[in-house]
């Protein structure tokens, strides 16, 4: 009997199946969180406008006028054109690279005025407003590439050279809905 | 020189200690139960997000608040109206968004509202609330859209 007992005490409990179980508890987790990451198209809007205050004149040329309406059949500045064609003539208006005297005097100056009927879905307006991004992405990835050789997304955050190409085509975009 | 060789021989025998396995684990496991957030929304409006291609990705998730817009969820698999939810909530008056935006913005002053808005829901309500949004100064806005394949 006392041999016996002596045995117990020099038992372990064997901890090797320890890693297996958190693992498990560890893969459950991984599993089933999903991480999902938020994405959109990013606005910053502008502030309210003061009645009592006049807004700032602007320069017919320097502004594209788009409309669409709920159908969503687009014109711009008066001229109906296709989805598809909207990202070249919109780029072809901010740059302006043949100076041309209807189009913007220069990118900082580009005012893209974005109007929509009340009854427009959602989803015709946010495929217009992709549009509108995606010309002035396409033209800061130029200006990176041709004085960086990178992406503009590729640029680090808070950076000088970040900011430079930002104020060279900053995304001036108004959004209303039309009046009628 | 002999005994050199022997001595590297005798290393065959040894094993790695696997003691610290499942603290290397749990400490995983526990960073994964901490960072995770698993706090849902109950939607109570119908919600089918539009898809956008030139699309940029919330980095700071603590910073975003969200509006839901959309057909409202009625019983029996039937929808309603557009109307609009703030957190757990329907808000049936518009105007009361600047006050409880504006709530939201003291209390995080970096704050990013992500619309969550139906495809097919009018631009009216859209333009409503954007104009309160203005008017509670959160300016910081982003269109929560999937990506376009």
């Amino acid at each position: 009997m006392l041999l016996k007992k002596k045995k117990r005490e020099g038992a372990e409990i064997n901890g090797s199946s320890m890693a297996d179980i958190a693992f498990l508890l560890l893969i459950f987790f991984l599993v089933t969180t999903t991480i999902n990451v938020d994405t959109g198209i990013g606005m910053v809007l502008p502030p309210p406008l003061d009645p009592n205050v006049e807004p700032p004149p602007i320069r017919e040329r320097n502004q594209m006028n788009i409309l669409v309406n709920a159908q969503g059949l687009i014109l711009m500045d008066e001229t109906p054109v296709q989805i598809g064609d909207v990202r070249l003539k919109l780029k072809e208006f901010i740059d302006n690279p043949n100076d041309d005297e209807t189009l913007s005097v220069s990118p900082e100056a580009a005012i893209v005025s974005l109007k929509t009927q009340k009854e427009t879905p959602y989803r015709i307006y946010i495929d217009m407003l992709d549009e509108v991004m995606g010309a002035y992405k396409e033209l800061r990835d130029e200006a990176s590439r041709a004085n960086y050789g990178v992406e503009f997304a590729r640029l680090q955050p808070d950076s000088p050279q970040r900011k430079q190409i930002q104020d060279m085509y900053p995304k001036k975009i108004s959004i209303a809905a039309e009046e009628n | 020189m002999a005994g050199h060789f022997k001595k590297k021989q005798a290393g065959t025998k040894q094993e790695v200690p696997t003691s610290a396995m499942p603290d290397v684990v749990f400490m995983l496991l526990f960073f994964f139960m901490v960072t995770t957030v698993l706090r849902e929304v109950t939607l109570k409006v119908k919600l089918d997000l539009t898809k956008a291609s030139n699309i940029e990705k919330i980095e700071e998730k603590r910073l975003v608040s969200y509006i839901y817009m959309g057909p409202e969820r009625l019983p029996g698999n039937q929808v309603g109206e557009d109307k609009v939810q703030i957190d757990d909530a329907i808000v049936d008056d518009i105007g009361a968004i600047r006050n409880l935006m504006y709530e939201k913005l003291l209390l995080e002053p970096r704050l990013i509202v992500s619309l969550r808005v139906d495809e097919n829901s009018e631009f009216e309500l859209l333009s409503n609330v954007t104009k309160e949004l203005q008017q509670a100064g959160t300016f910081r806005i982003n269109y929560s859209t999937k990506r376009e394949d």
